[in-house]
């Protein structure tokens, strides 16, 4: 067969399984626990990468190694946010001195309303 | 017009703030004078769910209860240190509000939030609205750049393993709508802070609408209570659990 017949094919053995599986999630999704849902995801990128395989359009050699492109991307995006996140880390020094204030605040009115206000 | 509609229609609705304690005794008092504060025309009450402390803050209760009015705080004690679950579940048997609010009592979760919380569940008819450290206008203090990564590296795990639909899973500064509340309280089994996420992942996947809003966390026991390695392994249990079970 052709370069681009077979191009066609998985093309559209791919889209069809992943439409069928997510309807078939959403379907279900209510009921569905979440584990299973991650599931049917990999099996779904599964079937495309087999499919990849089987079609032979990229190497084989550059297909087997997609799955691990894949887990180390995930990897690097993973460790991406955690860094991001780290340097926008929202900080808020002036509401520790604002809370020292409601303390004594709050210390001041209960002491003189008949509330003991030691801490020990 | 649409004023009129708003002042005769408008229903008032009554929120019961569910706080449990153990060796508070200062911290308790304060709670309560700034929640009266900062909630002047709401009509709630507090229920405060004591672990039997040895420190007394039962009987500073008591005397905030002089000050009060004992129809404005509840005192519904429990004999000795039992869990932060059993304690909300305990808590909500006496709640007579139509919303319910979990907050801590060591005065991490300022009550000057809760106007923000009401506003947002009025607002969007939320059934449960949650506190987020961790947007901008949120923040914490108190916390070393160890404990910051940790945080921030649990989180993205968690987003990325559970898709929870919130920004910050381990937070427990939460309003609920009570029936909302005892309908989620009643499938979660885990303890601890795995305990607040398990509430807020089975929430969004039974359906329920949760809103956030910006809140700050001022930890001033973290040099007491460290994050050790058994914590880790207890939240990544935890989160393997809620993947398999929700």
């Amino acid at each position: 067969m052709e370069l681009w017949k077979r191009f066609d094919l998985v093309m559209f053995t791919g889209t069809y399984n992943t439409a069928i599986l997510k309807s078939y999630i959403s379907f279900v999704s209510r009921t569905m626990k979440h584990v299973v849902k991650i599931l049917s995801l990999l099996v779904a990128v599964s079937a495309f990468w087999i499919a990849l395989l089987q079609a032979a359009i990229i190497p084989r050699s550059h297909t087997w190694l997609l799955p691990i492109y894949f887990v180390v991307s995930l990897g690097c995006y993973g460790l991406l946010m955690v860094g991001i996140g780290l340097m926008q880390f929202p900080t808020c020094p002036r509401e520790a001195v604002l809370l020292q204030h409601d303390i004594t605040e709050a210390k001041d009115f209960l002491s003189a309303n008949g509330v003991d206000v030691r801490s020990d | 017009m649409a004023d009129e509609k708003e002042n005769i229609g408008e229903k008032k609705y009554k929120y019961s703030i569910i706080i449990p304690t153990y060796n508070e005794r200062l911290n308790i008092a304060i709670i309560v004078y700034l929640i009266f504060n900062h909630l002047r025309d709401v009509d709630f009450e507090i229920i405060v769910v004591d672990d039997g402390s040895p420190d007394g803050t039962q009987d500073i209760v008591k005397q905030l209860q002089q000050l009060y009015g004992e129809d404005r705080i509840l005192l519904r004690a429990r004999a000795k240190k039992l869990g932060l679950g059993t304690a909300y579940i305990h808590g909500l048997k006496y709640a007579t509000g139509d919303f319910v609010v979990i907050m801590d009592a060591d005065l991490s979760h300022h009550p000057k939030y809760l106007p923000s919380f009401i506003k947002k569940q009025l607002e969007t008819d939320a059934s449960i609205v949650t506190g987020t450290r961790y947007v901008k206008d949120g923040g914490v203090h108190g916390w070393n750049l160890m404990r910051k990564l940790t945080s921030r590296g649990a989180n993205v795990l968690a987003q990325t393993l559970l898709w929870p639909g919130v920004s910050d899973l381990t937070g427990s500064f939460r309003l609920y709508k009570k029936l909302v509340l005892e309908d989620v309280i009643s499938s979660c089994v885990s303890k601890g802070y795995v305990f607040q996420m398990e509430m807020i992942v089975r929430a969004s996947r039974k359906g329920y609408q949760i809103e956030e809003v910006p809140i700050t966390f001022v930890d001033r026991v973290f040099g007491t209570s460290k994050l050790g390695g058994s914590e880790i392994v207890e939240y990544l249990k935890g989160l393997v659990y809620l993947l398999l079970t929700t």
